[in-house]
């Protein structure tokens, strides 16, 4: 079996955003490390993970991909390409081959155009409309993909629901056929019956048109259920990547162990025989990140050497990776 | 059989909206016994929390309006109660806990004045020493330098910290019952497990009832002792938890807990999701709610289900109930 090509390569990223102070004089007092030296790699085809909670750097790695926040350090290669130099008119062709898929399915569709707007809209920009009969037929054509009637392109956002409004962003989403979709918390916003619809419908179009997926999310059950891979993030690092098997059945970070007992299975019977251990306080401020491994402050295994040296991210085979001083060999 | 702590009887609360009026809540009925938890569970519309505000008397009249049924609370009907007693009721027999900690604790005034406030008002203690007990509440929600935290106010405070304070504050009167609107669906993964852990802990300590509204499958399964489930405002199904996830029996429970993705559960498997949305208040079709989503609907749907007891503790408001098959999913 050939091995799958590499759609997306980062390397040390690094996003801080600098605290400025002073009313007449502002100078800046510090930064806020959102994303501080994070490196992981998405192969065709697949989807990746994100998960973390909030003011892990998730969502801001996201943006950083696309470009849409500025990077501090480290490299982005995108099909090849290193894009993290770029500036807005080189990134224009890059967009076509990246899109997001946003949270909030009621402030990311504009109101005041109607449906088919918003899905054709990547076409018109990019210079891809054609004629009118060739953009009807498309716009057309990706409504039905997400599960949409043909009728619904002259609508407005408001006459859908939330679900109906997710699929809508999807379907705008794929209209440049992208090589990458990158996806920001896409069901939390939504009713649990209609999480799965969507997250069924990311599945099955992954499958049909071979999509990748980058899957940003702070709930760990369905970014289990959705990706065949998942990096655990904690105050702007990755501290555990692994296959989304081998996560749950051998969590190694105990920040990853702490994530999966916190979340309640719905099952009281399961529920009752679980062991809770449930971590002690809230994640630190990443303006000021614990020295050492940041998680040393509420990990439950914490030794002398965490508060002091900062873990590399260590290769235990098996496409997994850990940065706890636990496994050091 | 022991008189129940809170018996709530057909209650109905509607509202007066621009497409006329609105039944959020609908008929509703369920008992809860002292020390017991009880988890409400729905989605956006199902009318959960509308219930839980109309307990309390909470609802904005208008365009809000309790238009039938009986909160019966320790043998007596708060609908009937005058402002005054329900009042006295409030804050002290029976607390709430909301979602939005912020928006529930006043930012200008101190996090301590703010619990000692009800000890004071309702168990007449002087200030000092209404002070001294916030200070000790802060304690037992473990609060980190709960001493001088006191004189803190609510913007210092974390979302963890200040739904801690919420939780000092629904307990300073000792209540009876506490109610809980979503209490942690604003926190962070870890910081809901320690929350909810919390809650627990400290009304079973205190032999308090509790009340949990919320929408996620997971918070009922490791919380709650019994659960109504919520659909376009009625209760479809109600039961002890246990029962009701080994063997629902209403098609929606069923749909929603084939429709979560579980931890546990073999990765890569295709959810089942329901199809459609939730209804519209407005416009809800008659008979049942639910059945514009439901495989099994037929004919009789059209004539609205009455909750009945399909086994002796467990109800459903589904003609079909004792068909439904006994297991999840099918």
């Amino acid at each position: 079996m050939s091995v799958p090509e590499t759609v997306l390569e980062v390397r040390d990223l690094k996003v801080h955003f600098p605290v400025m102070a002073g009313a007449v004089v502002r100078k800046q007092v510090g930064s806020v490390k959102a994303v501080d030296g994070v490196s992981f790699n998405v192969r065709r085809g697949e989807t990746l993970g994100l998960v973390g909670e909030s003011g892990c750097g998730k969502s801001t790695t996201g943006l950083a991909i696309l470009r849409m926040i500025d990077i501090t350090s480290g490299e982005v290669m995108f099909e090849g390409e290193d894009i993290s130099a770029y500036d807005r008119s080189r990134m224009r062709p890059i967009r076509r081959r990246m899109q997001m898929v946003y949270q909030d399915p009621f402030g990311s569709l504009n109101p005041r155009m109607k449906v088919s707007e918003i899905v054709g809209e990547p076409l018109e920009v990019h210079g891809l409309a054609g004629d009118r009969a060739a953009y009807d037929a498309r716009v057309a054509a990706l409504l039905d993909m997400v599960g949409l009637l043909p009728d619904m392109a002259d609508r407005y956002p408001h006459e859908f629901s939330g679900g109906q409004r997710q699929r809508i962003g999807i379907a705008r989403a794929l209209a440049l056929e992208p090589s990458l979709i990158i996806c920001d918390e896409p069901v939390s916003a939504l009713d649990v019956s209609i999480q799965a619809q969507v997250v069924n419908l990311f599945q099955e179009l992954q499958e049909r048109l071979g999509l990748t997926y980058i899957f940003i999310a702070h709930d760990l059950a369905v970014v289990r259920h959705i990706s065949h891979r998942i990096a655990v993030m904690y105050l702007g690092r990755i501290v555990e990547i692994a296959p989304r098997g081998e996560l749950y059945a051998k969590p190694l970070h105990p920040y990853t162990q702490a994530l999966l007992a916190a979340i309640p299975i719905p099952d009281p019977e399961v529920e009752a025989t679980r062991p809770q251990q449930i971590i002690t306080g809230e994640v630190p401020s990443a303006m000021r990140p614990p020295p050492g491994c940041r998680f040393h402050t509420r990990c439950p295994r914490v030794m002398e050497v965490c508060k002091s040296l900062d873990p590399p991210m260590r290769d235990m085979g098996g496409g997994r990776a850990v940065a706890c001083h636990l496994y050091e060999a | 059989m022991s008189q129940p702590l809170l018996s709530v009887k057909g209650l109905s609360t509607e509202f007066r909206t621009e497409r006329g009026v609105v039944k959020a809540v609908d008929d509703v009925s369920f008992d809860l016994a002292a020390g017991e938890t009880l988890a409400i569970v729905g989605e956006s519309g199902s009318g959960k929390s509308v219930t839980a505000m109309s307990i309390l008397r909470l609802i904005p009249n208008p365009p809000g309006r309790i238009s039938a049924g009986e909160v019966v609370f320790d043998g007596r009907n708060l609908l009937e109660m005058s402002d005054a007693e329900i009042r006295a009721i409030r804050g002290n027999r029976i607390a709430m806990i909301f979602q939005e900690p912020m928006s529930s604790l006043n930012p200008s005034l101190t996090v301590g004045l703010q619990i000692a406030e009800p000890i004071n008002l309702h168990r007449k203690t002087p200030w000092a020493a209404a002070m001294d007990k916030a200070a000790e509440l802060l304690a037992r929600v473990r609060l980190p330098d709960a001493k001088s935290r006191v004189k803190a106010y609510p913007h210092q405070f974390s979302g963890g910290m200040r739904q801690r304070a919420m939780i000092a504050m629904a307990l300073a009167c000792q209540p009876q019952l506490i109610i809980a609107d979503e209490p942690t669906t604003a926190l962070d993964v870890t910081v809901q497990a320690q929350i909810l852990a919390l809650l627990k802990e400290v009304t079973r300590a205190a032999n308090s009832a509790l009340i949990l509204i919320t929408h996620d499958l997971g918070v009922v399964a490791r919380y709650a002792d019994r659960v109504c489930v919520m659909y376009g405002g009625r209760i479809v199904e109600a039961g002890p938890a246990r029962e009701i996830y080994a063997r629902p029996r209403h098609p929606y429970t069923i749909g929603l807990m084939a429709s979560v993705p579980r931890l546990d559960q073999e990765a890569g498997s295709r959810l089942v999701p329901i199809e459609g949305s939730p209804p519209n208040l407005a416009n809800l079709p008659p008979g049942c709610a639910f059945a514009p989503r439901c495989r099994r609907a037929a004919d009789i749907c059209r004539q609205r289900p009455m909750l009945v007891r399909s086994t002796p503790d467990h109800l459903s408001a589904c003609h079909f109930h004792a068909q439904l098959s006994a297991h999840v999913g099918t």
